[in-house]
């Protein structure tokens, strides 16, 4: 898996929280892989690929994430009241010709099948979607685990490409080319960030 | 015991939706970006005159000043107009605090009020005989909201917000007249040729 991420993205030794110090300056310890965090991941790779604005309703999850986004000035990032408003957001920015992602938990993609069906999918906006996924693995809310029932379904009804990652070996080739793809094919995509990957949220309050 | 509440009393003029959006879109001469909520609204900008601006809402009910926002986020140096319903923000109500919160200075937002979902058969808005959405919206946070108390006060508004440096919101009251024309639903040609008129792309 280190050999495909060297094939998608040349670039993927800047991923170290060392990334603005000249390579030189890293010692191989700053370089080793196993130090790769998924919400470093994504930061860098939303990096990459230029997209900017990142609007959220957050979840314990992405907690660490939604902070480092705020922390670097390279993004616009801010809470929505609603994830449905989200999307709105990040089309019509996409319209003007800045590129965003939303980030959300399971409950929140699932008051999105209105906005999917008549805003992203007929009109060809690349929303791009990183999901934070509650309801399995150690769920301790039934409410969530129902819910989290609803997601796939609706993404497959409306042929929507989606992908679940569970191992942080491949994360990095399945968000860069996903958001390639989306960009690309004018078509929306859901990221699904299992419990494998983020740990999950195990406690019960 | 109280079981029904009196409507807020007004000073404001009952308008038309057609005759207003014509008004906003004859001032525009800086290829100001406009995008139309849902239904009538849109119908009516479609109707005041084709603009390559323009960006007309075919469903996602609430989400005009989302998606102005992101223009307006995307483009700070135009000047971005959303027009929507009542019903359709009170959808939403929840995005004029992240557009307060964002500031953006290059946002004006009109409400066309008429209390009713008028596409649906003029049912009553569960805000019809109560709330005020001027009120609501300085309430969430956009300082600048106005009653357009008739047509020249409504123009005089556009006009202060074309140079205003924070998002502004305009209320006016309407008829229940419906749309006057009928957008063409063609959601892949409205997006694309809203991106070219935005500067984004060129035609193929």
């Amino acid at each position: 898996m280190a050999t495909a991420e060297g094939q998608t993205s040349p670039k993927s030794s800047d991923d170290t929280p060392a990334q603005e110090t000249t390579p030189h300056e890293k010692t191989p310890h700053e370089k080793t892989p196993h130090e790769k965090t998924w919400h470093g991941i994504v930061l860098q790779t939303l990096k990459r690929n230029d997209i900017r604005l990142v609007p959220y309703v957050p979840d314990r999850v992405l907690t660490t994430l939604i902070r480092n986004l705020h922390n670097d000035p390279f993004f616009t990032t801010f809470p929505a009241a609603r994830e449905e408003e989200a999307v709105g957001i990040v089309s019509g920015a996409w319209m003007g010709g800045m590129r965003g992602a939303v980030l959300m938990q399971t409950s929140g993609f699932a008051t999105l099948a209105n906005v999917l069906a008549s805003l992203a999918m007929p009109y060809q906006i690349p929303l791009i979607m990183f999901v934070s996924e509650r309801g399995t693995l150690g769920e301790f809310n039934y409410g969530q685990s129902l819910v989290c029932r609803t997601m796939r379904p609706v993404l497959d009804s409306l042929a929507m490409e989606h992908h679940t990652a569970t191992r942080i070996d491949e994360f990095e080739f399945i968000v860069d080319r996903s958001i390639r793809q989306a960009i690309t094919t004018q078509a929306p995509v859901a990221l699904i960030l299992s419990p494998l990957l983020t740990g999950g949220k195990v406690f019960d309050k | 015991m109280n079981t029904h509440a009196s409507p807020p009393a007004r000073n404001t003029k009952v308008m038309n939706r057609f005759d207003l959006t014509s008004r906003l879109i004859a001032k525009l001469k800086n290829e100001e970006a406009v995008i139309g909520g849902i239904g009538n609204t849109n119908f009516d900008l479609w109707a005041a005159g084709h603009r390559p601006q323009n960006f007309y809402m075919l469903g996602s009910m609430g989400l005009a000043f989302p998606i102005a926002l992101g223009v307006a986020l995307a483009q700070p140096d135009r000047r971005v107009f959303a027009l929507e319903g009542d019903g359709s923000l009170l959808m939403q109500l929840g995005s004029l605090t992240t557009i307060a919160t964002l500031a953006p200075k290059n946002l004006t937002m009109v409400v066309m009020d008429n209390g009713v979902y008028q596409i649906t058969g003029a049912q009553p808005t569960p805000a019809a005989a109560v709330a005020d959405i001027v009120a609501i919206a300085a309430g969430c946070g956009i300082s600048d909201s106005a009653w357009a108390a008739d047509e020249d006060d409504f123009e005089r508004l556009i006009d202060r917000s074309l140079s205003a440096s924070w998002p502004t919101l305009i209320g006016v009251r309407i008829d229940d007249k419906p749309g006057t024309g009928t957008t063409r639903r063609d959601p892949v040609q409205i997006r694309e040729r809203f991106m070219h008129g935005l500067g984004v792309r060129e035609p193929l």
